[in-house]
């Protein structure tokens, strides 16, 4: 009864304690500033690094995945924009869960007036809302001055490119919420993660466009959820989705987005019944 | 600080021994006393063996997956940059094998600004023992040997798939660039640490020079604009990890036409870079004030 009657009162609050935390969030990571600069010059590097040697491949093989030598540049620049904001290692909310399950302070979180999975999610898109502003711009400017990168002109694409950022960032969500909650179970989800990131650098096209690995790979590349995390905001922002592409994409990436979320409630229903706090 | 290693330091007569002498042991003493902290992570990892293995296999796994990424662009092409993919492997083994060794015996330092920021430092300061041995060793971890075996085992399958005309310099050459190589990558990753001492929250920027330049010397220098290969010798030098003495063993020409000697460097540079990093670290420890907490 008492439950009913909080959920009743959070109905009307809800949004605006979603909203709270996730601008807390966006703030506790404003204030690293040394850190922030120190990583965004990484990502730069990197951009450049890699530009360099897509732009070699490019150079041997035009056109070469559909993609023309601009769009494959650009391809870099914007998944180095995006690796930290999507959180493609892992981390973010996870590191504070995982924390928080070795200390225990994970009974507190439990008991708040507030849905667990949606606190952390709304956390979670206040990080990845500054990391796209602070971690994002810098490198993706610094690509199109040493490069010839293939911007959007119009202001649609951007639109739409940031409601696919948002989506991958929710999908990605709910792969780390898994994992994490594994924790739960193995109390240390360090190797899992581990496993994981292998697995998330690769098939999320990261490295490479998925379009080229070969056969049975690309497929299952394709159809896999970390797909929606990199491959798909990159893809439309160098426009190598377009028209009705796009909608399928950001169809792909709600699909995943809603099914992982629903996994990772059902994985958190099933692992608070383990939970045994020590007290004192 | 300084006063306190040089009362505590075993010897009573190195004090009155010569300063190379007393140099010599004092190197001596950090290396046997990083040699029993590192057995002492080691045998405190193994108790847990299983997960010691998944976790060796899962770095494994790991590391090849970035040669996966360029054994999938050569389907695509025959040759990057005009190199060819066993060239592309010998780059590859020997950048990550010297970044991968580098890891495994010093990569812990890049651990500073956390030391600093929670004050365990200062619990290494008073121990008696030297304090980059010991920030060098702690959580030393046989696991990070997945890198190293899998440079060597794609530096080993390039050597056999290699045409290369093997003269005596050029079988001299490839010990001779693995070890300079990793001395170097274990000074950037030195230097970079003694700069957190400073800096403590840009513990990251260090990872463009040496994850960042691993990256970058898997590649061939002819990919690169010319400007970056120069800042590569000229300024930090990671082309003496690999990339000048890969010029001569594979008899490609030099894209910045420099003279030959430069190809025979990586000594030179890997004992420049030890100088370096040996003055940043005792510049940034003279510098560090602990909270006293």
């Amino acid at each position: 009864m008492a439950m009913a009657v909080q959920t009743g009162r959070q109905e009307g609050g809800g949004t605006a304690v979603y909203l709270a935390v996730a601008a807390g969030a966006f703030r506790r990571y404003a204030t690293y500033r040394a850190a922030t600069l120190a990583g965004t010059v990484t990502n730069t590097v990197f951009g450049f690094i890699l530009a360099y040697t897509f732009l070699a491949l490019w150079q041997a093989r035009p056109g070469l995945g559909g993609y023309d030598t601009a769009q494959a540049v650009t391809y870099i620049w914007i998944s180095q924009a995006l690796l930290v904001t999507v959180a493609v290692w892992g981390g973010g909310f996870q590191d504070d869960v995982q924390e928080r399950l070795r200390t225990g302070d994970i009974a507190v979180d439990l008991h708040r007036p507030v849905d667990f999975q949606g606190w952390w999610l709304a956390a979670d898109l206040g990080r990845a809302a500054f990391h796209l502003l602070a971690r994002g711009t810098l490198p993706t400017l610094a690509g199109a001055l040493a490069f010839d990168l293939r911007l959007p002109a119009s202001p649609l694409v951007w639109a739409v490119f940031l409601v696919s950022v948002a989506l991958a960032v929710t999908v990605s969500f709910g792969l780390r919420f898994l994992v994490v909650l594994t924790g739960f179970w193995l109390h240390d989800s360090d190797g899992v993660r581990a496993v994981v990131l292998v697995v998330a650098m690769f098939l999320s096209g990261m490295l490479l466009p998925i379009g080229l690995f070969p056969g049975w790979l690309g497929s299952l590349a394709a159809a896999l959820p970390w797909a929606a995390v990199i491959q798909t905001p990159v893809d439309i922002l160098v426009q190598h989705r377009t028209g009705a592409a796009v909608a399928t994409g950001l169809a792909g990436q709600l699909a995943w987005a809603a099914v992982l979320f629903a996994a990772g409630r059902l994985a958190l229903a099933l692992a608070v019944r383990k939970v045994v706090v020590q007290g004192g | 600080m300084a006063e306190l290693h040089l009362a505590q330091r075993p010897g009573p007569g190195t004090v009155r021994a010569g300063w190379a002498r007393a140099c010599w042991a004092r190197i001596c003493w950090a290396v046997v006393a990083w040699w029993l902290m590192a057995g002492m992570w080691t045998r405190s990892s193994m108790s847990y063996r299983t997960s010691f293995v998944l976790m060796l296999l899962a770095n494994l796994a790991t590391t090849s997956l970035d040669f996966l990424v360029v054994v999938l662009m050569f389907r695509h092409t025959a040759t990057l940059g005009g190199w060819t993919l066993p060239e592309l492997g010998f780059l590859y083994g020997t950048s990550a094998f010297a970044l991968g060794t580098a890891n495994l015996f010093v990569g812990s330092v890049d651990a500073l600004g956390n030391r600093i920021r929670t004050g365990t430092l200062d619990t290494m300061l008073v121990r008696p023992a030297p304090a980059l041995a010991q920030v060098c060793a702690e959580r030393f971890s046989l696991r990070r040997l997945g890198r190293p075996l899998q440079a060597a085992a794609v530096l080993g399958w390039s050597l056999t798939a290699l045409p290369v005309h093997w003269t005596a310099d050029r079988i001299l050459l490839v010990p001779v660039l693995l070890v300079c190589g990793s001395v170097i990558f274990a000074s950037i990753f030195v230097a970079g640490a003694a700069l957190q001492f400073w800096w403590g929250d840009a513990g990251e920027l260090q990872h463009s020079l040496t994850y960042g330049g691993a990256t970058l010397l898997q590649y061939p220098p002819t990919v690169f604009a010319k400007e970056l290969v120069a800042g590569t010798v000229f300024g930090v030098p990671l082309a003496f990890v690999n990339w000048l003495p890969a010029l001569h063993i594979l008899g490609r020409p030099d894209p910045l036409g420099l003279p030959a000697a430069f190809q025979y460097a990586s000594p030179a540079a890997a004992a420049l870079c030890v100088l370096a990093a040996a003055l940043a670290w005792r510049a940034g420890l003279r510098a560090y004030q602990g909270a006293g907490s």
